[in-house]
């Protein structure tokens, strides 16, 4: 998945936000996104700051959260912790996974001045 | 430029618009921040909040003054306060929107909207031609047709007597909703006409933006590597059909077919697999099936008032 369209999207969301807070400045933003998300973050971090040049994000601090991959497991009937989609349970080796977390992409909040 | 593949998003053209299609899209996505709940919540949190800070006297509705908003709960003399605003908002959350209305619209009149990924070179174009001839007398049938450049393809599809489009997506190595939705606009396709979308042939970005189909369709040939479902599990993970196409060629490569469906179901264990040859039509009945079924469901969902 494209990195450099969803940076777009992400300055694009923060700054209008930043004009709706009347601040012409974004100090930081602060992103959510999964350990199973279709986000490489060292690839967000290039795009965002090239995309938010000439916008109120310009020089911003890009921080990102990562939430943990979740998966439920139908083999040995417990949730457990997965870091990639192709990686078996960590019980029981099985693949039957279905994941139940850390695919999330989302912009929480900002700092203005 | 991404690191990955280079896509910018601004200059996708789609084939026949003109300048008003491209100013309504403008307003279509003006509209968009009305509809959001998210949006409206925060925009008025956002103006409420900051309007005590914008006008540098820190002054409320009522003439109170309020100097411990800022980070730290207090305030320091001559320095502007940095302030935190909340906004928990998904990142494909205007895309995700634009692909409801897409939907949403399409579900209305009928038309099963079936979305086609895969890496360039698995034969999408050829099993779309052969499907266009052989169901057009059951259906109407329709065509996006995305790539970088050129009308190729939608050129292919047109010859076969079905209507199609091309969307160009300039540097963008995905199609995104907005753009289908620019493109079923000028296509409009007909009640109750199958809408294939041929997505740009690429098996990573494609995987997370929905456009409005009814489901995504993975096609892999067979003289690709069978451990692509591992490598690029997302899109695996994302479609509800894996086609296996050029079948004809498995008596001369060392594709094993077991294998690539046990590593497909890995990463989507629901997934269901079709093997098929486009050139020689061995297996497409499987997938004419498939089309029909889905047809069928979209019917009921339509009765039901879903």
């Amino acid at each position: 998945m494209h990195e450099m369209a969803l940076a777009e999207s992400v300055v694009q969301i923060v700054d209008e936000q930043a004009h709706k807070a009347g601040s012409d400045h974004i100090a930081v933003v602060w992103l959510e996104i999964g350990e199973l998300s279709h986000v490489e973050p060292d690839a967000m971090r290039f795009c965002f700051e090239a995309v938010a040049h000439g916008t109120r994000a310009q020089g911003a601090r890009l921080e990102i959260d990562r939430t943990p991959g979740r998966a439920w497991c139908h083999n040995c009937a417990s949730q457990v912790h997965v870091t990639t989609l192709i990686a078996p349970c960590p019980n029981c080796g099985g693949f039957q996974l279905q994941v139940t977390g850390g695919e999330d992409m989302r912009v929480k909040e900002m700092e203005v001045t | 430029m991404c690191t990955t593949c280079g896509c910018g998003g601004a200059d996708a053209k789609v084939e026949g618009e003109n300048h008003g299609a491209q100013h309504h899209h403008h307003h279509h996505t003006h509209d968009h921040h009305h509809h959001t709940h998210d949006h409206h919540h925060h925009h008025d949190h956002d103006h409420d909040h900051d309007h005590d800070h914008d006008h540098d006297h820190h002054v409320d509705g009522n003439g109170d003054l309020h100097f411990g908003n800022g980070l730290g709960g207090t305030h320091v003399p001559g320095l502007s306060q940095a302030r935190i605003v909340q906004i928990e908002q998904d990142i494909l959350s205007k895309n995700d929107h634009l692909a409801w209305h897409n939907r949403d619209d399409l579900s209305r009149t009928g038309v099963l909207a079936l979305n086609l990924v895969s890496s360039p070179g698995s034969g999408k174009t050829t099993l779309l031609a052969r499907t266009a001839q052989d169901i057009a007398d059951r259906c109407p049938v329709a065509v996006i047709e995305g790539d970088q450049q050129t009308a190729l393809d939608a050129d292919r599809i047109r010859e076969t007597g079905a209507r199609a489009i091309q969307v160009n997506t300039g540097k963008g190595c995905h199609l995104d909703a907005d753009m289908v939705r620019r493109a079923i606009g000028q296509l409009k396709p007909e009640e109750g006409s199958v809408l294939f979308i041929e997505n740009v042939g690429n098996l990573v970005c494609p995987a997370g933006f929905d456009l409005g189909e009814a489901a995504k369709v993975v096609i892999l040939s067979v003289t690709e590597g069978e451990d692509k479902p591992l490598k690029y599990p997302d899109m695996f993970r994302a479609a509800k059909y894996m086609i296996l196409n050029k079948a004809d060629l498995l008596p001369y490569v060392p594709f094993d077919l077991d294998t690539c469906v046990d590593y497909a179901r890995r990463v989507n264990p629901t997934i269901q697999v079709i093997t098929l040859s486009a050139l020689t039509g061995e297996g497409m009945q499987a997938w004419y099936d498939v089309i029909e079924a889905e047809r069928r469901q979209l019917k009921v969902r339509l009765e039901a008032g879903e």
